[in-house]
């Protein structure tokens, strides 16, 4: 335990030193800045104000943005220390492997969720100052409870590839297949097979929530519009089936179980593989 | 034989890597105050056999113990009496501060005692402290390896290529270091040049393709 935290806390060090924790962090500020002065905060679209509006819009950037900078920062963690033989030294030290890829793994999750955290608390902050009114604490924490979930379901997957991979560049090819497999393949195919009528649309619907991205765009939505009415018909397939209140706790924890399984086999491949 | 003694034992080593077969059948034994050169041609399975030893790699068959313990299985035990230094020094981002943090907390060295050693190779690591160590000249990089490794009192200590990246200069003052070394423990270098390590050294290995093909006492 006591090498876990030395491990973790290297690594937050070493990650607050590095160019990509500073564009990371600038994107996320920048982008709360670049909604602040567009006046997202007044605009009025399809019935949400101010900060139900702010938040919205965070989220949507969120999906797209926050996976493939993890996945991109984070799958050389393991993978680009191999290359560079900084793993074969610093393992030369009586380390267990599983205080040093936990150790890894929980720094990597400070750096990354944080600034996203701190991005949405200064946006909520924002919102309060010119909207005025009172801070929806309900949907503030269930925001951050997603934003968290969708941060390990991706730093699971990213440190199962930086684990799977020997080389650096393959870990960054397959990082961008997966974010863009996430994003946007599988619902392309899936709208595709609806069309045509070969699969029950329950069963488009549950593929579909199996993706952890569409799970927390789903939770996302519920939040402010908890009929759904923004997705369409779907809305009442998923909430006749789930139910309001389940949607919400599988929006939050499915993503957290994706995360831990990749993250635990990517551990089961360190322990297993050759580590140079 | 003492059994005590022997710090590195390998029985019949075979490790293979993607259908070539990498070390063929390798037995050694390495005991307190032997002082190894382990010398071959590139790919002749030196740096293999030592991350084996150093549970890096897991071997296809035989069996490797250090210091009575399974690098694999029980690397942390194994590399509580093992000193390393690579053949080149690793871009490690963290400042040479959280470097000796990382070493004292890991391994127990005082922080204090790697200073001494820097010193003795006239490096000087509080000046350089807040710097990342990726930054340091080379030389200096490998100074502070050795520090760490030659303050860390192991039973074993590996040096892969030590000096590749030292000056004339610094290779001597290396090597005055190795001199002061307490010999009641086990060293291997893997070397090239073979007559710098003359005196320092009182065994021989020499490999190629992946047998140990020579082992006499010098």
């Amino acid at each position: 335990m006591k090498n876990l935290l030395l491990i973790s806390y290297l690594d937050i060090r070493e990650s607050l030193r590095s160019k990509w924790f500073y564009v990371y962090a600038f994107v996320f500020g920048g982008l709360m800045g670049l909604f602040f002065i567009s006046g997202i905060t007044d605009s009025v679209v399809m019935g949400f104000t101010g900060l139900s509006r702010l938040l919205l819009v965070f989220m949507q950037v969120t999906i797209i943005i926050l996976p493939i900078f993890i996945l991109v920062t984070t799958v050389k963690s393991i993978s680009g220390d191999r290359e560079s033989n900084i793993l074969e030294y610093m393992l030369s030290f009586p380390i267990s492997l599983k205080e040093y890829y936990w150790g890894k793994f929980t720094g990597r999750f400070v750096t990354v969720f944080f600034p996203v955290f701190v991005a949405l608390l200064i946006g909520v902050i924002w919102g309060l100052f010119k909207g005025g009114g009172s801070i929806p604490w309900g949907m503030v924490i269930l925001y951050s409870l997603l934003i968290l979930s969708l941060c390990l379901s991706f730093l699971g997957i990213a440190f199962f590839i930086s684990t799977l991979v020997k080389s650096h560049d393959v870990g960054l090819g397959l990082s961008f297949a997966v974010w863009i497999l996430l994003l946007a393949f599988i619902d392309v195919a899936l709208i595709g097979l609806m069309m045509q009528n070969r699969v029950s649309d329950g069963a488009i619907i549950a593929i579909a929530m199996l993706n952890p991205l569409e799970a927390f765009r789903i939770g996302a939505i519920a939040l402010f519009d908890p009929e759904l009415t923004v997705i369409g018909p779907v809305a009442y397939y998923l909430l006749d089936t789930l139910g309001h209140g389940f949607l919400m706790l599988y929006a939050v924890l499915y993503p957290i179980l994706i995360g831990g399984l990749f993250a635990f086999f990517g551990y089961a491949l360190f322990r297993k593989k050759d580590l140079l | 034989m003492d059994r005590n003694r022997i710090v590195v034992e390998a029985e019949g080593v075979r490790k293979r890597f993607m259908g070539a077969t990498v070390l063929d059948d390798v037995n050694l034994r390495i005991s307190l105050g032997d002082r190894v050169a382990m010398m071959g041609p590139n790919g002749a399975g030196k740096t293999t056999l030592v991350r084996c030893m150093l549970g890096f790699y897991h071997i296809d068959g035989g069996s490797i113990r250090v210091a009575g313990h399974d690098p694999v299985t029980e690397r942390v035990e194994v590399l509580r009496h093992v000193g390393f230094i690579p053949q080149l020094p690793p871009p490690v981002k963290l400042t040479l501060g959280e470097l000796l943090n990382f070493v004292e907390r890991s391994s127990g060295t005082p922080a204090e005692a790697i200073a001494q050693k820097a010193r003795e190779m006239e490096l000087d690591i509080i000046k350089h402290r807040q710097k990342p160590f990726f930054k340091l000249s080379g030389g200096m990089k490998q100074k502070l390896l050795i520090a760490i490794a030659l303050a860390r009192k192991s039973r074993l200590l590996v040096f892969d290529e030590p000096t590749a990246s030292l000056d004339p200069r610094a290779r001597e003052h290396f090597y005055e270091l190795l001199q002061g070394i307490d010999y009641e423990h086990a060293a291997i270098y893997i070397t090239h040049r073979a007559e710098e390590l003359a005196g320092l050294v009182n065994r021989e290995i020499t490999m190629d393709l992946g047998k140990v093909v020579l082992d006499e006492r010098v």
